[in-house]
């Protein structure tokens, strides 16, 4: 069944079409990869489906529900959470409070002028930090955390919201490749146990290859092939387009 | 409950709270004038700092709410004789309808634009006040206020006052404290992130300004007592750039410093004014020096001082 579809998705910058006529969808529980080249439009794909971006044309669908046009912090309460290329969190904020809030905002409550900020989801956020190994740093300010531990971070604000579907742009970029290894293990296990559907891009194939279910690529703004990952391995468009340049499936 | 304040804000405020509350002992004119004075715009530049310090957006209007709660409160006293009960709940409540209102189209928009809006929007509460001459006065003011006659003299305005102050800035301290609070300092950190995490981003940001206005029109309204009268200049830019100044002097990143901001900015305008005419040449150095070296005012400066302390011990 699918969980998000978009039909004939078209993104115009001012003659720059970033995103054409692209017709996808998400089916539920799967661990889906969208690769393509750089400037292939992945972000825009994104940007388009969780309201930061409204679409020229075409329609998104989650859960059946028409949300083209929405405005992100609606998208969200439906249970589509996200994460960014580019990290972003409330960088002067506590570690502690940058996944608190998430939480307060999911439960409604951000709207509480008399409960205390303190004693909100206390449980939850000890929860979450442990979850994504940020429990030593709950005191630090987050903006001064470490690359990685700022995008472990982001994904634990993301998945304050309980989303049933989560769409990561880049989980592992800036990352070492140490780093990379663990973060990836993270969201598989998380996945795994929430019942996640994941949609993400990457750049390091051998993270596509090794966790996702069904692979999408973008070329042009245009989705020009989707399928298992060994079709997508031996499809010689694809080769031609992605995996023939500059293939990166060593690195 | 859940509150929490740090321990040393908690003594400090005690003891504020104590020596405040002696002030009348000495018995000095001047002394008592001074901290009434001190305590309104101390109120006046918290407020507005929810806008600054806690949505992250700038006001050059503040002063407009202030002006509408000192207005509403004098005409309703003097003009249409109600009692304090009323006139004063009154003022606080059509000053927080005002900042709504203009709420509604400022947070369609950010940063400068914002700004610009908040300004436009006091410019016309100005003129309003400047030209509705039959009730506000026009710019010879609303004078001769009916000020009740228990607070008559100097010294029970004095606590009428410390009193509305210190429980408004209590309410204050808790609602930036609370679950919304800081949900709006996530908002000014990172307005888009806030989006996604499911907060109506706009919707908080007036939510901001809306508190914001009400707590200046409690301010304005004790000062329209005070003067015993209302003059246009209180909406006017000047008056909403130096409650500006205020909060930045004091540092907007804490819940405190735009109150020692307020006490800095006024007792300098007072001895500045003794030795020379030039206040606004010496608020000009002020402003360069909190621009250039004190990004987070005075509570900033402290707390480097202290870490510096710390580091150097």
């Amino acid at each position: 069944m699918a969980v998000l579809e978009t039909k004939g998705l078209t993104k115009d910058f001012g003659g720059f079409v970033a995103i054409n006529n692209v017709t996808f969808s998400l089916e539920k529980g799967e661990k889906h990869a969208i690769i393509g080249p750089n400037g292939a439009g992945k972000t825009t794909f994104f940007n388009l489906i969780t309201g930061h971006l409204e679409p020229s044309a075409g329609t998104v669908t989650f859960e059946d529900k028409t949300i083209t046009g929405m405005p992100p912090h609606q998208i969200v309460r439906l249970g589509l959470a996200r994460s960014f290329q580019r990290i972003n969190i409330f960088p002067r904020m506590t570690v502690y409070q940058n996944i608190q809030t998430s939480l307060i905002a999911r439960d409604h409550k951000h709207f509480s002028l008399f409960a205390p900020a303190a004693a909100q989801n206390l449980q939850e956020t000890a929860e979450l930090l442990e979850l994504v190994g940020l429990d030593t740093e709950a005191t630090e300010i987050a903006g001064e955390l470490s690359y990685g531990k700022q995008k472990q971070l982001e994904l634990a604000i993301s998945l304050a919201e309980n989303p049933s579907v989560l769409l990561l742009d880049e989980p592992t970029a800036g990352m070492s490749p140490q780093e990379t290894k663990e973060a990836i293990a993270l969201v598989d296990e998380i996945a795994k146990t929430r019942g996640l559907t994941l949609l993400f891009t990457e750049h390091d194939m051998s993270v596509v290859f090794g966790i996702a279910d069904r692979i999408s690529v973008l070329h042009h703004g245009e989705l020009i092939a989707s399928g298992l990952p060994d079709e997508m391995r031996n499809n010689p468009e694809v080769r031609r387009v992605y995996l023939g340049e500059g293939d990166d499936a060593a690195a | 409950m859940g509150w929490s304040m740090p321990r040393g804000v908690l003594i400090s405020c005690i003891v504020v709270l104590v020596a405040l509350a002696l002030i009348p002992v000495t018995e000095s004119r001047y002394l008592i004038d001074i901290t009434t004075e001190i305590m309104v715009y101390a109120l006046f530049a918290l407020s507005l700092n929810v806008i600054i310090g806690f949505s992250g957006n700038v006001s050059f209007g503040h002063a407009a709410y202030f002006a509408i709660g000192g207005y509403v409160n004098a005409i309703l006293l003097t003009t249409y004789e109600m009692p304090l009960i009323i006139s004063f709940p009154l003022a606080v409540v059509a000053s927080g309808l005002a900042a709504a209102f203009v709420a509604y189209f400022c947070t369609r928009l950010t940063d400068i634009y914002f700004a610009m809006l908040t300004l436009a929007f006091a410019m016309l509460v100005w003129a309003i006040a400047f030209k509705w001459r039959s009730v506000t006065g026009g710019d010879d003011g609303f004078v001769g206020v009916h000020v009740p006659a228990f607070l008559d003299d100097r010294v029970p305005f004095f606590y009428f006052t410390l009193i509305i102050v210190a429980v408004s800035i209590g309410i204050l301290w808790m609602i930036c404290h609370s679950a919304f609070g800081q949900t709006l300092i996530a908002v000014r950190e990172n307005l888009t992130r806030a989006g996604f995490i499911g907060v109506n981003t706009r919707l908080m940001r007036g939510a901001a300004f809306v508190v914001a206005g009400t707590f200046a029109g409690i301010a304005g309204a004790i000062f329209a007592m005070y003067n015993r009268g209302v003059y246009t200049e209180s909406a006017f830019w000047t008056e909403s750039a130096q409650v500006l100044i205020m909060t930045l002097l004091g540092g907007m990143y804490s819940f405190f410093g735009p109150a020692i901001g307020a006490a800095a900015l006024y007792l300098l305008e007072r001895f500045a004014n003794e030795y020379t005419q030039y206040w606004p040449t010496v608020l000009g150095v002020i402003l360069l020096v909190i621009v250039l070296v004190l990004p987070e005012g005075l509570v900033g400066l402290a707390k480097r001082i202290k870490a510096r302390l710390a580091g150097g011990s």
